[in-house]
């Protein structure tokens, strides 16, 4: 049975304020979800939507899915443990740039460096907005908010830059209004096996309006970002005439068609180069020296963590003598009283 | 000299020594030998939270006492009759729990004025300072004649100096009478692949025992006559290693898989550890990134339909709360052990002790009552965690089950159950429903509500740690707030016509109730037996259920003109006790020393008020 995009959407009201753009990531979920199921030969009771706190952790009751709700931080814990009891299901996570990098930061890192199978979406605002306004671990310095009436003295986290680090297998980005790249981004993420982290930079209309507009606006988007595609040239720009190419060991903004430079000198993306080499340098990127890089940026194969408990336990299963309770209570040093 | 071999009927022994000589290894080794034999046992690990504490000092002593009888022995015992003691400090810390008649064996080359001041004597006579010249004490140059039994096994010096223990081992097994043949088993097969070490560690336990039986020093020997026991097949097993084992028995009788996420954390690991070892059953066990990561990986599995457990101490119980919280919202089945130890904060880990009771009764936000068990014996701990997972799953909530360090490293005889006596585990799956499926539909009898596992066609829904209405939509009416509270509390507080009746042990009417829970059961039951075959009006109420309490315990309490409440903590459970049942007047003894309680003092307490 082929599902359309809503199926997989709740009778519940959407409470988001109008104008987030966390109502965007949910229609390209929506969305994904039909395609997902297709490719992969899902039925819609195997997919599990958990979160934690925070305004996008409420999107599980937005899902006619099974869906869990947890406490600040602690989606990816829940998740993992969801995922080794039950592998067969497919879990998506919702998270916040609050609720993954700060309070669950931890719970984060470990769940990539064990590459279980589960979707994260970090919906990044760079701000809190349930808790009405204070700044976040991805606010940049300096940035304004109501715990930091003089600007914020710490330097914020890059998400990808962290996930690369824990040793992500597959980190990509989005934007909220780029409904169409999210919806392919979230149905790769769905086909890779072991912890898939997308970062979809969000506005907040409230709290953190313009949160990423320097890039996200539709005059610059074009300048200012890059959509990565495996097995294509870097090019981006309005004008599809400026690339990216790795010289001296830096990457490079050249325009093609300058100094000699032809379509041929870009460098071309390789998400499935286990060297993050490269990688961690196109996550890295910043406005204004760079366009922001969006798309799949890594998509490695690695064992997984569910794959490698349900292995141990066969091995093990397979080579034990004892089989049951009764069996074990009899095992080792035992003796008689007659 | 005459050797007499005199028969006892019970017999306490202490090992001491520094916490890298190997006395855990040497005390379960004896109490090992002595169970194969038939004796009653029971055994009390004693030692520092640091791996290698400072070498010959007082606080880097490890020690192990047993507990062996040809009666019924239900404590690691209060004095011992033997001490081991490997080193000045060992002797300094251990010397005021010897009897008066005890024999003292010391390794007498560790006795020189150097390890003598480092154990921080006054005086270089260590025996005149602690007075205990007239103990029966047995300087034997332990150091000295190891080094000269290995002297040609080609082992380094360092490898040769960790055999003493094998040496006092030999001793030990010579003035008891007991054989070797059950430690050079235990020898062969730990060092299979290191078939020298089998060799010198026999060697020197051989010559241990025959150096004590050379010696005349040690003029009479002791037997501990097999107790009279039950029929049946018996194994040694000690409380985490039965707390495991429950656990998994429950998952066997439920048909549910099981699922653990922990952090090691002294001395709960051992759970963790045991079931890691039975993948072969299908347990899954995942030692998470942190406590909380424990407890939320289990709420995962337990939404996911496992039998989910998280084991801990209580740091890390207190780093639990929150989600504990969850889980009781969710009304998942999850069993959360609690093997308590000396707190507050970091306290003392290594030391038992029963100070989170509180925290396990009221330690979270909000209405949240969850159902408290305790285990009393390191063996009960397997029935324990088995009711713990039948009553989290069939009445789908968390389930903290407190055991202690006392219980979680002591061990004992254990008479092998079998699994056809247990209950069969019925949890509330749900597979399938008309319409809409509502998360919040109760039972109207046990309130409790169904298990409806993703993966399963037409159940989809959503939990969580916000509050619902029976229908599982989000609400925070007033009114649906204190209902659900309610329905969430009454379905605890239902629990009791599922528990067993309490039980009393001595007559049905006396003078004195003494109340109990968890694990100083051995100690209380040891007083009142003892205090009663002297013709005392007393008897023992000892707690497995704590919420609910069982629904006799008004009646029970009723019956006795005084109840004493002794625990090892400032008076927990007998402030419950006072907010629950509020018609009675509770004495009270207690104790926090990270120590068990010994007889004695229990004893002395109930005389005073009698």
């Amino acid at each position: 049975m082929a599902y359309t995009a809503q199926d997989f959407k709740s009778n519940q009201e959407v409470r988001w304020c109008p104008g987030c753009g966390d109502h965007a990531v949910l229609a390209s979920i929506h969305r994904a979800l039909p395609e997902v199921c297709e490719a992969l030969g899902y039925t819609k009771e195997r997919i599990v939507f958990v979160s934690g706190i925070g305004c996008s952790s409420r999107l599980p009751y937005y899902m006619n899915t099974f869906g869990f709700h947890g406490i600040h931080g602690r989606a990816t814990a829940i998740s993992t443990g969801m995922k080794v009891a039950n592998p067969k299901l497919s879990i998506w996570q919702a998270t916040g740039d609050g609720d993954a990098l700060a309070i669950g930061g931890n719970h984060f890192i470990h769940a990539i460096r064990r590459n279980i199978d589960i979707n994260i979406i970090l919906f990044n605002n760079q701000i809190y907005g349930l808790t009405k306004g204070q700044y976040s671990p991805t606010s940049k310095l300096g940035t304004i908010t109501k715990t930091s009436p003089y600007g914020t003295v710490e330097n914020p986290f890059n998400p990808g830059a962290l996930a690369l680090g824990a040793g992500a297998t597959f980190f990509a980005r989005s934007l909220d209004s780029e409904l169409k790249l999210s919806q392919d981004i979230l149905v790769a993420a769905a086909k890779h096996d072991g912890t898939s982290v997308v970062e979809m930079l969000v506005n907040c209309v409230i709290f953190n309006d313009g949160a990423h507009a320097t890039i996200s606006d539709r005059e610059y988007r074009a300048d200012r970002t890059i959509i990565l595609r495996h097995g294509e040239p870097m090019v981006f720009g309005k004008n599809n005439d400026k690339g990216l190419i790795f010289r001296n060991r830096k990457l490079e903004v050249v325009t093609i068609g300058q100094n000699g430079i032809s379509v041929g000198d870009l460098l071309v993306h390789d998400a499935n180069c286990k060297d993050v080499g490269i990688q961690n340098l196109l996550v890295n990127m910043k406005y204004p020296d760079f366009p922001v890089a969006l798309g799949v940026i890594r998509n490695v194969n690695e064992s997984t963590y569910d794959d490698n408990v349900r292995d141990q336990l066969k091995e093990v299963e397979a080579k034990s003598k004892i089989k049951c309770m009764d069996d074990l209570l009899h095992s080792g040093a035992t003796w008689v009283v007659k | 000299m005459q050797h007499k071999v005199i028969d006892m009927q019970n017999v306490v022994i202490r090992f001491a020594g520094d916490s890298g000589d190997g006395m855990q290894l040497t005390g379960t080794l004896f109490a090992d030998a002595s169970a194969l034999f038939g004796n009653e046992i029971s055994t009390f690990p004693d030692y520092p939270s640091e791996i290698r504490a400072p070498q010959g000092t007082v606080s880097g002593v490890s020690g192990f006492q047993v507990h062996i009888g040809s009666v019924e022995v239900n404590t690691p015992g209060d004095f011992c009759d033997v001490l081991v003691a490997m080193n000045p400090a060992a002797l300094k810390a251990n010397a005021k729990w010897t009897k008066p008649t005890a024999t003292i064996i010391i390794d007498i080359d560790a006795f020189d004025e150097a390890g003598i001041k480092r154990a921080g004597y006054a005086t270089l006579d260590p025996f005149a300072e602690l007075k205990i010249e007239d103990r029966n004490i047995i300087p034997s140059p332990i150091t000295t004649l190891t080094k000269e039994s290995l002297k040609e096994s080609g082992l380094d010096n360092k490898a040769i100096l960790r055999s003493k223990n094998m040496f006092t081992l030999g001793m030990c097994f010579f003035l008891f009478n007991r054989s070797l043949d059950h430690t050079y088993e235990y020898l062969e097969d730990k060092f299979k692949k290191k078939p020298q070490l089998i060799d010198s560690n026999k060697k020197v336990l051989f010559d241990g025992f025959n150096y004590a039986s050379n010696i005349h020093a040690i003029p009479n020997t002791y037997t501990v006559q097999p107790a009279p026991q039950e029929k049946g097949v018996y194994r040694n097993i000690n409380g985490n290693q039965a707390t495991a084992w429950g656990l998994m028995a429950a998952a066997e009788k439920s048909g549910i898989p099981l699922f653990c996420g922990s952090y090691p954390i002294t001395p709960a690991t051992g759970i963790l550890e045991e079931l890691a070892i039975h993948k072969n059953l299908g347990v899954k066990t995942m030692q998470a990134e942190d406590e909380i990561a424990g407890i939320c990986t289990a709420i995962g599995a337990a939404y996911a339909g496992n039998f989910a457990v998280t084991t801990t101490s209580g740091p890390g119980l207190s780093l639990k709360s929150e989600a504990m919280g969850l889980a009781m919202i969710t009304e998942l089945p999850l069993v959360i052990v609690d093997v308590q130890r000396g707190g507050p904060s970091t306290g003392i880990p290594t030391k038992t002790e029963q100070t989170d009771l509180s925290q396990a009764l009221y330690g979270r936000n909000g209405e949240c009552p969850i159902a408290v068990m305790a285990a009393h014996s390191p063996s009960h701990c397997f029935d324990a965690a088995f009711y713990a997972g039948k009553y989290a799953m069939e009445h789908m909530m968390p389930v903290i089950l407190l055991t202690e360090g006392f219980l979680g490293n002591g061990s004992e005889p254990w008479k092998i159950p079998s699994m056809k006596d247990y209950p069969e585990i019925h949890p509330p799956i749900i597979d399938s429903c008309e319409g809409v499926y509502k998360p919040y539909h109760r039972d109207p009898e046990t309130f409790v509500r169904k298990w409806a596992l993703p993966g399963k066609t037409g159940l989809e829904h959503r939990v969580g740690g916000l509050e619902k209405n029976p229908d599982g939509v989000i609400s925070s009416d007033p009114i649906n707030h204190e209902k659900m509270c309610a329905a969430r509390a009454e379905k605890v507080a239902c629990m009791a016509n599922h528990i067993p009746r309490q039980e009393v042990i001595g007559a049905d009417k006396a003078e004195v109730l003494v109340v109990g829970w968890g694990g100083t059961f051995g100690h209380l039951y040891s007083a009142v037996q003892q205090m009663r075959s002297e013709g005392k009006s007393v008897a023992l109420a000892h707690f497995d259920y704590i919420n609910p309490l069982p629904k006799n315990t008004a009646d029970v309490f009723a019956r006795y003109k005084k109840i004493i409440v002794c625990e090892l903590n400032s008076g927990q459970f007998v402030d419950y006790l006072r907010a629950k049942l509020p018609d009675f007047k509770y004495l009270q003894y207690n104790k926090v020393q990270g120590q068990p309680f010994i007889v004695k003092e229990i004893v002395d307490a109930v005389n005073n008020i009698l």
